[in-house]
């Protein structure tokens, strides 16, 4: 990767800043928050911002600015899980039906095709009030509508690498299918593969999100910024800042990944060098 | 000669018009939060079925007023006997069914025998459990003979579930109500609404609407916008309490805080560790701060119990300090038990908001002094399935709503799993006194014991939150049975 190029890239540097610095609240949010989110305060509820409480207190007197703090952990933790559930299972399986093609090829993207006939959030949906809300089933029901996604990304990149004379070169000198997947295919598919999961990471917070709202996500007392949103709802005319902050800290969490993805998409690509 | 006919005729229109625009509404679209199974109140237990039903479409032969009051509906009189165990019911005359069938004591007959038969799908059958036998006398006379005597005969004729239906539509109530009430079913779309229209042939004082339209608006913030737009103009029991300030600056509308009969409480399961020690339930009872619990989770609407007994009622006690908050005693107690640490358990929160934010707050409380509730919210079919009759719970919060329902800690295999022969005693007396004074006596006994025992702690009542248009009138201010009494409900002006 050309750093000069990269620093150049303004997309890039705006996406990764943003995300470094809510990576960082989220670390931070171990060791130190300004309030404990366990301990309500019925008697402070719905304060707006001040300086005891810089984004206010919500409907249990309970400090907004620590909510969401904590809350972000919850987010990253179930985006970056389920987005490691997608790649681990679809890379492999979308690099194995690149390397073998025919029979096992059809089968593998026609499941893949069954997998993607569901709107995703729906499925999510599904697996939650079947097994249950909480966050361990939300981070499955993600991560399964991750891997179709990676594995086309692998298998659409895979086939045209196939093609390509060093691959056909290394086929030549008798190097196993496996091996040259390992050694020339996946190498220069990671920069696609990075680029992917980036957008994946963002759309997994907004999953997340969306099925705390609905009350299929992490449940109490773990903070999570869609039930935050959610609980707002009616309180809208009381204490707008209730809803302001937990969107607000979705919307720049996900504009940073998004912003970064695209950023990386030029930095990465090699019809851009 | 003509000009004069043209002015007439436009004074005349003009006053036909003006009198049109003016004449007050006859329509009524009220909001309900849940939408009920079916419409037949004698085979279900949904408060949302006499929401609709009770003295709108149905009719008993007593029934229950805006005070929590006995009235007489299709029976005119009664008399009861010396002994108090025979009442002679005197029927109304010239009553029809909304079918064109005419009522007669026949109908009292078939409604009560088969309410407490053996293939009855009735939920509340101890209502009849008193009875004995029913007699036609002549097609206006009923005599009821009761086993023993029952102070409370007259009162339980009066509830939803005890209401007159005909053998000719007995079947098919659930889908298609017929009743005799000043209202008749008109249609039910689905998921969405009901609506009923007023029955021209009425025996009594003819409803002043219509037609009334019941919409199912189950998300609070809903509400309060369908409110605010004027979808709905009444909301007999509004579920978004923090919005409620709002309502109550608005001179458009009337905001009405009236009682109910809705005991909110923390049922325990009274035979699975650690709940089955009294200590570890009295340790939860007083780690719950009921007044942030109200503040926090009901906006300041509702009022603190300490038994389960509703506080408008005369033979009240108020019995809060017994279990007043206070966490070290309530470590203490749990230390005494053998839990000095705490324990791990779960709490199951049915979706009303009093349940969901409540449970927040008490898991809260209770992590205070060592106890550790996952909170498992459900919806209302699994509530009913794993809670209610499977008893597969630890804790769990619910409203008991039913009017005179202390007996449910009486009950064998209730959800409690609470045992008192004590209890079941003080129940016995009851049902079997008639005077007022002994009466009061023996339910003070009951509030206590049960304050004592702690089979359940108890939070707050339930409060009625009313909301309607100002010009509406005539709408009950508490809720002493489920029902939302439509037949002296106008429009001012």
């Amino acid at each position: 990767m050309n750093i000069g190029k990269a620093l150049a890239n303004r997309s890039f540097c705006v996406g990764l800043i943003v995300t470094s610095l809510i990576a960082l609240v989220a670390l931070l949010s171990f060791v130190w928050a300004p309030y404990p989110v366990g301990a309500f305060d019925i008697a402070g509820k719905l304060k707006p911002p001040s300086a005891a409480h810089w984004l206010g207190t919500d409907h249990f007197g309970r400090d907004i600015l620590s909510m969401i703090m904590v809350g972000s952990r919850n987010s990253i933790a179930v985006a970056s899980v389920s987005v490691a559930i997608g790649a681990g299972i679809g890379v492999p399986l979308g690099l194995w039906g690149a390397a073998t093609g025919g029979f096992v090829d059809e089968v593998l993207m026609r499941l893949n095709d069954l997998v993607f006939a569901f709107p995703a959030l729906l499925s999510a949906v599904m697996i939650t009030t079947v097994f249950g809300p909480g966050a361990i089933n939300a981070i499955i029901a993600i991560g399964i509508f991750n891997i179709p996604v990676f594995a086309r990304v692998a298998r659409a990149a895979a086939l045209s690498l196939w093609s390509r004379e060093f691959v056909i070169a290394a086929g030549a000198i008798g190097k196993s299918p496996a091996l040259i997947t390992r050694d020339h295919i996946l190498p220069n598919l990671a920069s696609l593969l990075i680029v992917q999961a980036t957008i994946q990471f963002s759309l997994g917070i907004l999953a997340e999100a969306g099925l705390s709202y609905v009350g299929l996500g992490s449940q109490p007392p773990m903070p999570s910024w869609g039930r935050m949103l959610f609980e707002a709802q009616t309180m809208i005319g009381l204490a707008p800042h209730m809803a302001l902050f937990p969107g607000l800290a979705i919307v720049i969490t996900v504009l940073g990944l998004n912003l970064l993805g695209d950023g990386l998409h030029d930095v990465l690509d090699p019809r851009f060098q | 000669m003509k000009s004069w006919k043209l002015a007439i005729a436009g004074v005349a229109i003009s006053l036909v018009m003006s009198s049109a625009s003016y004449a007050a509404k006859t329509d009524l679209v009220l909001g309900i939060v849940l939408e009920p199974p079916h419409l037949d109140p004698t085979a279900g237990a949904a408060a949302a079925i006499d929401e609709i039903v009770y003295a709108n479409i149905f009719e008993g032969l007593t029934r229950i007023g805006a005070k929590g009051n006995v009235l007489p509906a299709l029976a005119e009189s009664w008399a009861q006997s010396e002994d108090g165990k025979l009442y002679t019911f005197k029927l109304r005359k010239d009553v029809k069914f909304h079918d064109g069938t005419s009522f007669d004591a026949g109908d009292v007959k078939f409604s009560l025998d088969r309410a407490r038969g053996d293939k009855s799908t009735n939920a509340q059958k101890g209502l009849f459990s008193a009875i004995d036998t029913v007699d036609v006398v002549d097609p206006l006379t009923v005599k009821v003979a009761l086993k023993q005597p029952s102070g409370d005969f007259l009162y339980n004729m009066g509830w939803g579930d005890a209401v007159i239906v005909a053998p000719e539509s007995a079947g098919t109530n659930k889908d298609k109500p017929v009743g005799t009430g000043p209202f008749e079913f008109d249609s039910w779309a689905k998921g969405s609404q009901i609506v009923i229209a007023k029955n021209a042939g009425y025996w009594g004082k003819p409803a002043l609407l219509d037609k009334a339209t019941f919409r199912v608006i189950p998300d609070p913030a809903a509400a309060t916008a369908a409110l605010l737009a004027g979808d709905v103009q009444a909301f007999p029991v509004f579920p978004s309490y923090e919005t409620i300030p709002q309502f109550q600056a608005d001179p458009r509308f009337k905001v009405v805080i009236g009682t109910t009969e809705g005991e909110t409480v923390l049922g325990m399961n009274n035979k699975k560790p650690p709940f089955d020690n009294q200590k570890v339930r009295q340790a939860i009872a007083h780690a719950i701060d009921r007044k942030s619990l109200i503040d926090g989770a009901m906006f300041g609407f509702g009022t603190p119990i300490g038994s389960f007994f509703p506080p408008h009622h005369p033979a009240y006690i108020d019995l809060t300090a017994e279990t007043a908050y206070d966490p070290e005693f309530a470590k203490k107690l749990l230390a005494e038990a053998g839990h000095p640490d705490g324990f791990k358990t779960t709490l199951k929160l049915p979706p009303p908001t009093y349940a969901r934010r409540g449970g927040e707050i008490i898991a809260a409380e209770l992590r205070e002094i060592g106890i550790e509730a996952e909170i498992i919210p459900v919806e209302w079919a699994q509530w009913l399935d794993q809670v209610f009759k499977n008893k597969d719970y630890d804790m769990t919060i619910v409203s008991h709503t039913e009017p005179n329902d202390l007996n449910i800690f009486s009950r064998d295999d209730y959800y409690f799993n609470y045992d008192s022969p004590a209890f079941k005693d003080l129940i016995k007396q009851i049902d079997a006194t008639s005077d007022g004074v002994e009466r009061t006596g023996l339910y003070q006994q009951a509030q206590k014991l049960l304050t004592k025992d702690v089979p359940a702690a108890f939070l707050f009542q339930l409060p009625k939150t009313g909301i309607w248009d100002a010009k509406i009138e005539g709408l009950w201010e508490n809720g002493p049975i489920q029902a939302n009494d439509l037949t002296a409900v106008k429009w001012l002006d």
